[in-house]
């Protein structure tokens, strides 16, 4: 989220349903957002990224039904509060902008440690603007999952080799369709 | 003849030019004939100028229904010699004719000499002036009431009507102009018409392309775009203010391109649409043609054809738009031709089009042309016409929707927006039955099965031609070449010769089986169309196979094919 | 059909979603005009039925099959007449047009000036890339005129067009300018597109990796948010548009034009028009 660039540009929430609706909305996202890029990937054959993101899906999906589970019947009415389409990304999905039909294991996980540690910073910001105690520990909480997938990510990460300079070569030019 | 006789019919062509108002004697003259039991025929032709060009007003009046110009005209009425000689090869004239013209018109243009005609004279200009308000043209039209027997009240009658009565002066200066025509008329030996005091009941008169924008909302249409061009824009014209009325919209298109895609959008939004053109906006339809083809889009494109190729002649007809109707879209793509017999015909062709369209999802190409559409007929009302017209859409509610399954009949049921469950994507890119587009060979084979195959076997019932006679001569022919054949063909029934007439209304798809059938008998048949090429004659010998001996018999625009020349041909065939 | 009663938030951006898989090259702009569209649908909770998606030709024209709303793709340049055509047939749809700068601008030029003059309640999305991506890489009419490509080599050393100040001069509505680098932003403008009466113009500036390579980068560092508010007075917008670096983000012009909806007079029976050729 560009906002959390700015310091004091935490969002800030008059209720606990709407907190989880805003935390709920990132986690959808960023399932979402990984789904698509996974099936980008496959389109253009792809399949050792699209593993990847097809597992980052799945584990923004664990973490939504997470999330879903600590809400409980806290969620029911709320809305998504700074994080909608009105804001600009949210601060765990991943850039469209950013990939390449060819981009490497260790390019994509770069990719999804960034929006793990904005989701991380994102997360301690509201903990520390929050005046209502019960969202600043929920927030700590979900901060401290981000933080845990940070982690997870770098271990993954310590099993690619570097990047191959040449990664991005095609021996093709492109293809005309229309 | 003498002048005691009585006329079956007259053909009148009156003259002149620089706003002198022939147009609306011309229009004067078939109210006031028609009011008196006749049935009448008004075409017209003009120099190229916008206002103040030469121009003649041509009506053949009848004791019965005509559909065509006769061999030449019995009356020319110049109400001055201006240009004239510019339309000399549409104004058939002999020694049985008659010419009524000014002394003050100067020297009479050589072709009208060289006719024989006899001449009388008028001094229209000059009588004009006598009257505060007077008009040539209606001292013209006195003379000529008198000539043919038509009572001069008759004219009064119909200037009256035109001037809304709501201008007394100017209705009594016209009826004081026509009774001096009538005083002054010269004596000459013209058969009078025969007429009636009243117009019988159940008279219609209108144009062909009038005829056409009833046609097409009698069809169900509810959606029209068009872009201005000659001559099919009063069918535009006569739609903006009708269309309004039944629930529908008529839009101006920035160009044909436009016109074409704007119908397409609204035929995928449920409504029917058509749109009306000429040769060159035809031609620059043809690419949204073939998306409609593939996507499956029903709509209606009347093409008024016009002497061509590029600008060629845009005031005069000719059937020379068969080929790109059929053969101009890109790829293997099926739809549906077809062209009105007469003046009257656009009508039901139009209607019928409409019908087409919607039942088959496809575009319907209907060729009509500049002598049908822009001539104004009056005629007994015509049979009114109905057809079970439907869209076939999805049962509500759609479970799983596949916009182009593949039926047995080809055709599939069509969602419309709105409809939940329906949505899909209309493509113009080869697509499976689901509408997603695809480049396999066997989604391309099978979806051009099926548009093939919706057509096919679509039954197009009687309507796909109109036959008569028999005889083992017979004409072919389509379209405007109808009206003067059938008259050639009645006359050679007089002579003795029994000729058949086979008029196609339906061009593409072919019906060989059908065809062959007509066909039965038959020694020899004679194509004869409007076209250089012989557009019909190749495509007939493209679709079909014929035992009898085929003779091409094209004649090009951009003067019509008249009854005598078509009976020429018919004697010459009758031949052995 | 009247009004569609909505319930906020009744439908989430996966419902605009269909299950054809997008061909664009992965790291496209044109996926975050899908992403944003189908987040501006969910806001505006239009049943996905209720809304008509038309295109032309080129990437950006592929929008509408992976949409789960009506949609027709049909021939290059010719989206806005045709969807022209369906918005006055069927105005209780709202139809949107995605379009590129080849097809908009270059074969659909004229179809612009007409469908802004005009000011059919239509919104039309343009994704402007600068080039023409499915047939490899020409210059296009917002190319810049140094670009070097095989079918102008040096590049074409003609002026780009620009399609905002010409909307405004031709009539349009709304007027915005959006960068896919951004998809919240973009969604927002297709909201309001869309809330807004008549023609809307929205810009979306879209980077074609694969052609372009470098404008992903470039435009994420120069494109800006609009310095002043949207305005409504056109001699404003116009100074505005044309003096701007073309990299001005937002609403820049809002007007009150009130659309063409050519409304039929009644439904009479047809039957009755033989009033017009009857004796």
């Amino acid at each position: 989220m560009k906002s959390l660039d700015k310091p004091g540009s935490a969002p800030t929430f008059d209720s606990v349903a709407e907190f989880f609706a805003q935390a709920l909305a990132i986690e959808i996202e960023a399932w979402e957002r990984y789904g698509e890029l996974a099936d980008q990937m496959e389109t253009h054959n792809n399949h050792v990224i699209a593993d990847i993101f097809r597992k980052m899906a799945h584990i923004e999906g664990m973490h939504r039904d997470e999330i879903k589970r600590r809400a409980g019947d806290a969620l029911v009415g709320g809305r998504p509060a700074s994080f909608s389409w009105l804001a600009p990304e949210g601060p765990e999905a991943i850039d469209l902008g950013d990939v390449h039909y060819k981009m490497t294991p260790r390019q994509a996980l770069m990719l999804a440690r960034h929006n793990e540690e904005r989701a991380t910073r994102y997360f301690e910001a509201i903990a520390e603007a929050a005046t209502d105690p019960e969202i600043k520990a929920f927030a700590q909480i979900m901060a401290e999952d981000e933080r845990h997938h940070v982690v997870l990510v770098d271990q993954w990460l310590d099993k690619f080799d570097p990047d191959d300079p040449d990664w991005a070569e095609d021996l093709d030019p492109p293809v005309i369709s229309e | 003849m003498s002048a005691s006789q009585a006329a079956e019919g007259l053909s009148i062509v009156l003259t002149g030019s620089g706003g002198a108002g022939v147009m609306t004697a011309g229009q004067t003259l078939l109210e006031a004939a028609t009011s008196c039991g006749l049935y009448g025929l008004m075409t017209r032709s003009t120099g190229p100028q916008i206002r103040g060009g030469e121009a003649a007003a041509m009506l053949r009046l009848s004791t019965k229904p005509v559909q065509c110009p006769d061999d030449k005209f019995d009356i020319l009425l110049a109400l001055d010699f201006e240009n004239v000689q510019r339309f000399a090869a549409e104004l058939p004239l002999d020694s049985r004719s008659v010419i009524v013209a000014d002394p003050s018109a100067g020297e009479m243009p050589a072709f009208l000499k060289a006719s024989g005609a006899q001449v009388g004279y008028v001094e229209m200009k000059k009588l004009a002036k006598t009257v505060a308000g007077g008009r040539i043209s209606m001292v013209a039209l006195g003379a000529l009431a008198h000539v043919v027997g038509l009572p001069e009240s008759a004219i009064v009658e119909a200037v009256a009507a035109s001037l809304g009565r709501k201008k007394p002066e100017a209705v009594k200066a016209s009826e004081d102009a026509v009774r001096l025509g009538a005083v002054n008329a010269p004596a000459l030996a013209v058969p009078k018409l025969r007429i009636s005091t009243a117009r019988p009941a159940g008279r219609w008169s209108f144009t062909g392309n009038e005829a056409t924008g009833f046609g097409v909302l009698k069809g169900g249409v509810k959606f029209v775009a068009g872009y201005p061009i000659t001559p099919a824009t009063e069918i535009l014209e006569w739609l903006a203010h009708t269309i309004p009325q039944c629930g529908g919209e008529l839009l101006q298109a920035e160009d044909e391109l436009a016109s074409i895609n704007m119908i397409i959008g609204a035929s995928f939004g449920g409504k029917p649409a058509m749109t009306a053109t000429a040769g060159p906006g035809l031609s620059l339809m043809t690419e949204a043609l073939g998306l409609a083809v593939a996507s499956e889009t029903p709509v209606v494109v009347v093409d008024v054809m016009r002497s061509g190729p590029s600008t060629g002649i845009a005031t005069k007809s000719e059937q020379s738009d068969l080929n790109i109707a059929v053969y101009g879209l890109h790829g293997d793509a099926p739809h549906v031709v077809v062209a009105p017999l007469s003046i009257s015909d656009c009508l039901f062709t139009a209607q019928w089009s409409v019908h087409l369209a919607e039942s088959l999802q496809t575009p319907v190409v209907m060729l009509s042309d500049q002598s049908l559409g822009q001539a104004r007929v009056v005629v007994d009302r015509p049979q009114d016409v109905t057809f079970d017209t439907k869209r076939l859409t999805p049962v509500d509610p759609i479970e799983v929707y596949e916009r182009y399954a593949l039926t047995e009949s080809g055709v599939s049921p069509m969602s419309l927006p709105g409809m939940a469950g329906g949505q899909y994507t209309a493509d113009g890119l080869t697509h499976n039955a689901r509408g997603t587009p695809s480049s396999q060979a066997q989604d391309h084979v099978a979806q051009m099965d099926k548009r093939r195959r919706k057509i096919d076997r679509f039954d197009f019932g009687e309507h796909w031609a109109e036959i008569e006679g028999d005889g083992d001569l017979a004409i072919v022919t389509w379209g405007s070449s109808t009206a003067p054949v059938r008259e050639a063909v009645a006359r050679a029934r007089e002579e003795g010769i029994s000729v058949r007439i086979i008029a196609l209304r339906l061009i593409s798809p072919p019906q060989p089986k059908l065809f062959e059938a007509a066909l039965k008998g038959v020694r020899r048949a004679l194509v004869i169309e409007q076209s250089h090429s012989g557009q019909l004659w190749r495509y007939l010998r493209a679709h079909y196979d014929m035992a009898a001996e085929i003779v091409s018999i094209p004649q090009p625009g951009p003067l019509p094919i008249r009854p005598g020349e078509a009976l020429a041909y018919i004697r010459k065939g009758a031949q052995a | 059909m009247n009004m569609i009663q909505t319930q906020p938030h009744a439908y989430k951006p996966a419902d605009y979603k269909s299950a054809v898989k997008p061909v664009w090259c992965p790291g496209c702009g044109d996926h975050s005009v899908l992403v944003s569209f189908q987040r501006a649908m969910a806001e505006l909770a239009l049943p996905p039925e209720q809304v008509a998606v038309v295109s032309g030709i080129g990437c950006s024209s592929r929008l509408p099959a992976y949409t789960n709303c009506y949609g027709f793709h049909g021939v290059h340049g010719r989206s806005l007449a045709l969807a022209t055509g369906l918005k006055v047939a069927r105005p209780d749809i709202t139809v949107i047009v995605a379009s590129g700068d080849g097809d908009g601008f270059s074969i659909g030029g004229n179809h612009f000036l007409h469908a802004c003059r005009r000011n059919v309640d239509l919104t039309y999305i343009v994704m402007d890339n600068r080039i023409y991506g499915m047939t490899k890489g020409q210059p296009s009419p917002t190319t810049e005129p140094d670009w070097d490509t095989a079918i102008s080599p040096g590049g074409t050393g003609v002026s780009p067009f620009n399609p905002l100040v010409i909307a405004l001069a031709s009539g349009a509505n709304f007027i915005a300018r959006g960068f896919t680098g951004d998809v919240g932003s973009c969604a927002r403008l297709i909201v309001e597109a869309v809330r807004t009466p008549g023609f809307s113009f929205v810009q979306l500036l879209s980077p074609c990796v694969t052609f372009r390579d470098d404008q992903q980068k470039e435009w994420k560092k120069v494109t800006h948010e609009a310095m002043v508010p949207e305005t409504d007075d056109p001699g404003r917008a116009a100074r505005r548009l044309m003096s701007d670096d073309g990299f001005n983000l937002g609403i820049l012009f809002r007007g009150h034009r009130a659309p063409y909806q050519p409304k039929p007079l009644a439904d009479l029976d047809v039957a009755r028009l033989e009033a017009e050729f009857a004796l």
